[in-house]
């Protein structure tokens, strides 16, 4: 690498730093290099040999992209010929456009039902398979296979299910004296569908949670039981609080999902979010724009759009974490 | 019962055939615990069980009814006439033979990319010592976060520019490159290695890369079977890279041409051939769980302690 160069001027054997920092302010423009002793160069020329893939790999497949993206959102680009300078005009159309509150409005439904309950689903699974009955291990693995179908495939069995002339819902639903619906034909049922199909992913967050219970040290549950502490004193004072950095990383990763929720509603509505754009969701309607319509100036507005609204959940969520995350026990 | 042992993470020591309920009802330091705590669980465990395996169940007995069967109400639970043409006519009725190519040509790829860009990446966080390599680290943990719509348009601009959309170059080159999250959860393994160890056969002249391959290599098997799997698994199963870049049949995936093929020829294809289909998509994932479950479990709870 380009260190090499350098190291050819630099005294033979191992340098002392000090000799090669009076080396340094002879040479101005290269002191910043010089600061490294020979084989901290020589170390360095070696890491960014080996991480040279992943380096390459950030600056095509996320620097260039994230700063093209920001650039195209400032045009008006059909994907032939050049982008067109348009100002701001893109975002003032993003904040005027309906369907844009819609799908906002949509998935903001989505990520503020199935995240809490998703979070609530995996945290009783792991609660119920910490308790290790024998046959714990049938149970992880029940748990976790729906996280293994894809969600074509979840989404083409919800449709059977659904049905609103055959589907097992509408049996379960007679059963309690209800007439047949059709939930997939509802703006909202749409929704709830979808929401009910995330809940079968839970079994990945669930495994995340039980290996945080395992990390709670046991001494911790036994001096509380000395002190007289019931079941549910202790899960409030003890596994609750441990366990925060790990409700706070799941919850981190599922509303970033959830913001990004597409391959159900897309399948489920054959593309088009409809009934009355009840199931557009907001990356939904992002691909709209960007291959149904080849607006691909306004798609990449939306998109920068979607990365500011999870970066301020996301440092939302952080700040409001400093409250409740717990990080005085060390998980070992 | 006494199956569970053997599939038991290796980290807990399962309890042994001969171990009796008293055993187990015990806490580590030797106070019963109350007799409801396991029924609670049981029974939760058990509800959820049924609610779990709900939707693949129901996916094997429709791929299994008759058209009219199917479009029977109330449903049946158990067929009435086991229909295995359907899986025949599933696979005749669309390119099946040919989505199943090319899903596994852009997996096996991808796996294949995957391991060695990643291994290769992470020897360089963990194994190296280099000034600026925590802080570059840090760079790997932030773009885990990074959203991808984000990237999503620019790049298939890039690959429509290079003449490359309807081809598996879009789908496959990325992975070439490591990801984010494979480098962390490789890097966490690596660390565990002995640093003597490493530095034992450097004094003995070895060259970094005979280590990486002839030393970490080995002992890291476990930990890039686990990338194997996740790469393997997510590259089956991706539905918007596939409807991105692969709009002609003769490239399309499992994934994407069920679903072209669903709303192209919804008159040909019945829906218990779309289950039978889409049933024998999971199959291989499936196996793959079956045979590799602690891999999985390992991945997954690395993941968690970011």
């Amino acid at each position: 690498m380009t260190a090499t160069g350098l190291t050819a001027r630099a005294p033979s054997g191992a340098a002392p730093p000090d000799e090669v920092e009076k080396d340094a302010t002879a040479s101005p423009p290269q002191r910043r290099r010089h600061r490294l002793s020979r084989s901290d160069r020589r170390d360095l020329a070696l890491g960014l040999k080996y991480i040279s893939p992943w380096l390459i790999g950030i600056l095509v497949f996320v620097v260039y992209p994230v700063g093209y993206s920001i650039y195209l959102s400032f045009t008006r680009y059909s994907g032939m010929g050049a982008p067109t300078w348009v100002g701001v005009g893109n975002y003032v159309t993003a904040f005027a456009d309906p369907l844009v509150g819609k799908a906002a409005g949509n998935t903001l439904f989505f990520a503020l039902i199935a995240v809490p309950l998703g979070l609530v689903v995996a945290l009783t699974l792991a609660l119920a398979m910490n308790q290790n009955v024998r046959e714990v291990a049938w149970y992880r693995t029940i748990f976790y296979a729906p996280s293994l179908i894809p969600a074509f495939a979840m989404s083409f069995i919800f449709i059977v299910f659904l049905n609103p002339q055959f589907g097992a819902f509408n049996q379960v639903l007679n059963l309690f004296g209800e007439s047949n619906v059709n939930l997939l034909g509802d703006p909202t049922g749409v929704k709830i569908a979808i929401i009910l199909m995330a809940q079968l992913g839970a079994g990945n967050a669930a495994l995340i949670f039980l290996a945080g219970l395992r990390n709670v040290p046991r001494t911790v549950y036994e001096a509380a039981r000395v002190d007289g502490a019931g079941p549910m004193r202790q899960f409030l004072s003890i596994t609750l609080p441990l366990l925060t950095p790990v409700l706070l990383f799941n919850l981190i990763t599922g509303v970033s999902g959830a913001l990004q929720v597409f391959t159900e509603a897309y399948i489920v509505t054959n593309g088009t979010g409809d009934p009355d754009a009840g199931a557009l969701f907001y990356m939904m309607y992002l691909y709209k724009n960007a291959f149904g319509f080849a607006e691909l100036g306004y798609a990449s507005a939306l998109a920068v759009l979607l990365f500011l609204a999870g970066l301020a959940m996301a440092l939302l969520i952080f700040w409001c974490s400093r409250r409740f995350v717990n990080y005085d026990v060390e998980a070992s | 019962m006494s199956t569970t042992v053997r599939t038991e993470s290796p980290r807990r020591q399962a309890p042994s055939r001969s171990a009796d309920a008293d055993q187990l009802n015990r806490r580590a330091d030797g106070t019963r615990r109350p007799w409801y705590s396991t029924l609670i669980a049981r029974t939760v465990m058990v509800v959820l069980s049924v609610l779990f395996l709900l939707p693949l169940y129901w996916m094997i007995i429709s791929s299994l009814k008759s058209d009219e069967e199917l479009a029977k109400f109330p449903p049946t639970f158990i067929p009435e006439s086991w229909q295995f043409s359907n899986f025949v006519d599933a696979v005749t009725a669309m390119p099946f033979l040919h989505f199943f190519m090319n899903s596994a040509i852009i997996t096996i790829s991808v796996v294949l990319f995957s391991v060695i860009s990643n291994f290769i990446v992470a020897y360089g966080f963990a194994c190296l010592k280099w000034p600026g390599r925590d802080l570059m680290f840090y760079l790997v943990i932030a773009t885990l976060f990074l959203p991808f719509p984000v990237t999503l348009i620019p790049m298939f601009d890039m690959w429509a520019r290079l003449g490359l959309v309807n081809t598996m170059f879009p789908l496959i080159i990325p992975a070439m490159f490591g990801s984010a999250f494979y480098v962390f959860l490789l890097r966490q393994f690596l660390l565990q290695i002995p640093k003597d160890m490493l530095d034992a056969a450097r004094i003995d002249g070895a060259r970094e890369w005979t280590i990486l391959w002839r030393l970490v290599f080995p002992t890291a098997k476990p930990a890039l079977t686990t990338v194997a799997i996740f790469a393997a698994v997510a590259s089956w199963n991706d539905f918007m890279g596939p409807l991105i870049y692969l709009q002609d049949e003769s490239v399309q995936t499992l994934a994407i041409g069920l679903q072209s093929f669903r709303s192209v020829h919804a008159q040909d294809v019945s829906f218990n051939q779309l289950m039978a289909a889409s049933f024998l998509v999971i199959l291989p994932l499936l196996v793959l769980f079956f045979v590799f479950q602690r891999y999985f479990i390992r991945g997954i709870t690395i993941g968690g302690f970011k």
